[in-house]
């Protein structure tokens, strides 16, 4: 069974709820509304045998509504292919059903989705921070958190300060002078 | 009469045959000589720099040709904390409460960029040297530093330490209390 057999599987099983699907060299991808997305997910692990759940991933598209995107890479060790079932959620109610129930493994891809999207899984058995501490007040992979960070402060646990950018992360001048005039940066 | 004459003169005095082996210097150069050639380091390898420790702490380089081959995962045991790879905010006070754990006198080398400075991470995670948080006392730029440089640092460091008041300027308090 290829996964072109698994989209279609999924078009008679979900009908209703399929929002579109695509091909990019041989990558399949299959959006679903967010209330069928469980459902979608677990019919792909028993059905389908999509046993491994490769990642989850976030994306924040500020500007357009829905806000967030979130895509699930999933693999099959049975039948070697692989699936990628996306879905989207307006940023009122950042939040998706929990895979955790169908992949265990999806526990810390989305304690991380939440650590740096600010993302709710519902009935996620243990939903903190997993990469900053505990207690950090901004999730910085949201488009409206600048490059360099916001100062924060929590004694005894952590704190974090602006990282000096001068124009860019990576800026650099080749060629005459010294350090200090080739690497602005390096100045300050 | 100047500290060097009078040492000049007691060696003068001083008949080998008859005393044994005797040697004549000051506390502070004869502590300092011991601390600068048995540096514990701890190694406090966060990232790709802690590689090049390793490589200078193995035969090749031999960082125990300076005395400083005993790395030490207890805080308690060591002298010089070597700071190696990128301290990000989440690790920094754990480093900081790893210095704090160490007993005096004690250094600190930032080895490499990202240790120094944050390096290439200009970013909401990484702290942008560790000097914000610990004195340090030799930066050693590189990404990462050869081991070369890495025992040229240590070289660094041995000479300041020969230069430090080992006694008298660092035990003011109790030579005070002593005295009255």
């Amino acid at each position: 069974m290829s996964a072109a057999d698994s989209v279609q599987s999924l078009k008679e099983n979900f009908a209703d709820s399929l929002l579109g699907q695509a091909e990019f060299r041989g990558e399949h991808t299959v959006t679903v509304k967010k209330e069928a997305l469980h459902d979608v997910l677990a019919h792909c692990r028993e059905a389908l045998g999509y046993d491994y759940l490769v990642d989850i991933t976030t994306i924040d598209n500020t500007g357009r509504d829905p806000r967030f995107d979130i895509a699930y890479e999933l693999y099959s060790y049975t039948k070697l292919n692989h699936l990628r079932i996306k879905s989207s959620t307006p940023e009122d109610e950042a939040a998706f059903p929990t895979v955790t129930d169908i992949w265990p493994t999806a526990n810390w891809h989305e304690r991380e989705a939440w650590d740096m999207m600010g993302i709710t899984f519902t009935g996620h058995p243990d939903l903190r921070r997993i990469l900053m501490w505990e207690g950090y007040p901004y999730h910085p992979l949201r488009k409206e958190f600048p490059l360099a960070g916001k100062p924060s402060d929590m004694p005894d646990v952590a704190f974090t300060g602006v990282a000096p950018l001068q124009g860019g992360p990576f800026v650099t001048c080749g060629g005459e002078g010294d350090t200090a005039s080739r690497e602005p940066r390096s100045a300050s | 009469m100047s500290e060097d004459s009078q040492i000049s003169q007691l060696h003068a005095a001083y008949d080998s045959k008859i005393e044994g082996n005797i040697i004549f210097t000051r506390v502070d150069a004869a502590i300092n000589w011991m601390r600068k050639n048995s540096l514990w380091p701890m190694p406090m390898g966060l990232a790709c720099c802690a590689i090049e420790l390793m490589a200078t702490g193995a035969s090749r380089f031999d960082i125990s040709r300076f005395g400083s081959e005993v790395m030490r995962f207890s805080p308690r045991q060591s002298d010089v904390m070597i700071v190696a790879g990128t301290v990000t905010y989440k690790m920094a006070l754990a480093v900081k409460r790893i210095y704090d754990q160490m007993a005096e006198p004690k250094w600190v080398i930032a080895m490499g960029a990202c240790a120094s400075s944050g390096g290439m991470y200009r970013s909401y995670a990484v702290l942008q040297g560790i000097d914000r948080l610990l004195p340090v006392d030799v930066y050693i730029s590189g990404c990462p530093p050869r081991p070369e440089a890495l025992l040229e640092g240590l070289m660094r460091l041995q000479r300041k330490i020969e230069t430090e008041p080992a006694l008298l300027e660092q035990k003011k308090e109790l030579l005070a209390s002593l005295a009255s």
